[in-house]
């Protein structure tokens, strides 16, 4: 019978994580969010500004993504169901709202 | 040394150390991968879908209005960065109540549950707060379409966040009658996915609509 060491198709998942990390993570969360808020009230240029928001979102959304919800850890099916939602959502709704004109500031 | 049959049990229960399902038996997948857990996983990326299209409706009417006041001439950003911080802890508290019940401790998984619980709940509250100073201050549900679009994005999120209350009070009635035990926790895992996603969906909202102008 073929093992799973033979079978190179079977992927390994690995053990969540203990519950220090899980508080590192909350803490790395929080430090992030407060960094936003700072932001928000420093006087940057819109062109910076906007861009470092959602980079500063994407990084928070993949840590929870990776950690609370262990797709880090997990089968890689999860994580394609999940990102080709994302990736299809994201996709669809810049087409809409370019085609809008919205990022000109009128419909 | 164990078999591909073998491999294929879902991690929490290798995890644990517990029985892994072969072939015939209950808890066996062809994929490899538990069934109730990418059932939740693809429920989740229809949802991105779903705040994708509120999202966008709201970008779009956001700069539409021509009359009474918009969100963005109401908003009370230090309020709300508190009401998104106590959500993104309640993150944590449901990591620690999964893995509390991974091993074994049911009285500490039904603390956390209930301390989920209780800040999804303090954030709701926090959300008709806001909901009753904007209508005081004169923005409606249909004073304009950027409220409108505000209203039915911020609201679609807080029933999610209430359903997912719902299910983390069951889980807690649950474990209270031992139907939750350690071999559960696969339960827990699910309701916690739907949680964090409640949050990364309102980590996306918090920026887009509140923070940037």
């Amino acid at each position: 019978m073929a093992t799973a060491m033979d079978d190179p198709h079977v992927e390994h998942e690995h053990a969540h994580p203990g519950e220090g990390q899980y508080l590192l993570v909350a803490l790395f969360l929080a430090l992030v969010t407060g960094a936003e808020v700072v932001l928000y009230y420093v006087n940057i240029d819109f062109r910076i500004y906007a861009p470092l928001l959602g980079v500063l979102a994407a990084i928070k959304f993949a840590t929870v993504a990776m950690f609370f919800m262990h797709l880090r850890f997990d089968s890689r099916v999860f994580r394609w169901f999940f990102v080709t939602g994302i990736v299809l959502a994201v996709t669809v709704y810049t087409v809409v709202l370019l085609t809008f004109h919205a990022f000109d500031g009128g419909t | 040394m164990s078999t591909v049959e073998e491999r294929t049990a879902p991690v929490g229960q290798a995890q644990l150390g517990h029985h892994e399902a072969k072939p015939g038996e209950h808890g066996w997948t062809q994929t490899g991968v538990s069934s109730e857990k990418l059932g939740m996983w693809v429920f989740l990326g229809s949802e991105c879908l779903l705040f994708g299209g509120l999202i966008s409706t709201y970008l779009l009417y956001k700069n539409t209005a021509v009359e009474g006041p918009t969100p963005r001439d109401l908003y009370d950003i230090p309020f709300t960065s508190v009401s998104s911080f106590v959500l993104l802890m309640s993150s944590m508290t449901m990591v620690l109540a999964l893995a509390a019940l991974q091993r074994g401790d049911e009285y500490r998984c039904r603390a956390w549950l209930v301390t989920t619980a209780l800040l999804g709940a303090t954030f709701i509250s926090g959300q008709v707060y806001e909901f009753t100073s904007f209508v005081k201050e004169g923005m409606g549900y249909t004073t304009n379409t950027a409220s409108s679009a505000f209203y039915t994005l911020t609201g679609f999120h807080g029933v999610h966040v209430c359903i997912g209350i719902l299910m983390l009070m069951s889980l807690f009635l649950m474990s209270l009658r031992g139907r939750l035990p350690q071999a559960r926790a696969e339960v827990v895992e699910i309701i916690g996915l739907y949680w964090h996603f409640v949050d990364v969906v309102w980590i996306v909202i918090f920026t887009v609509v509140y923070l940037i102008p």
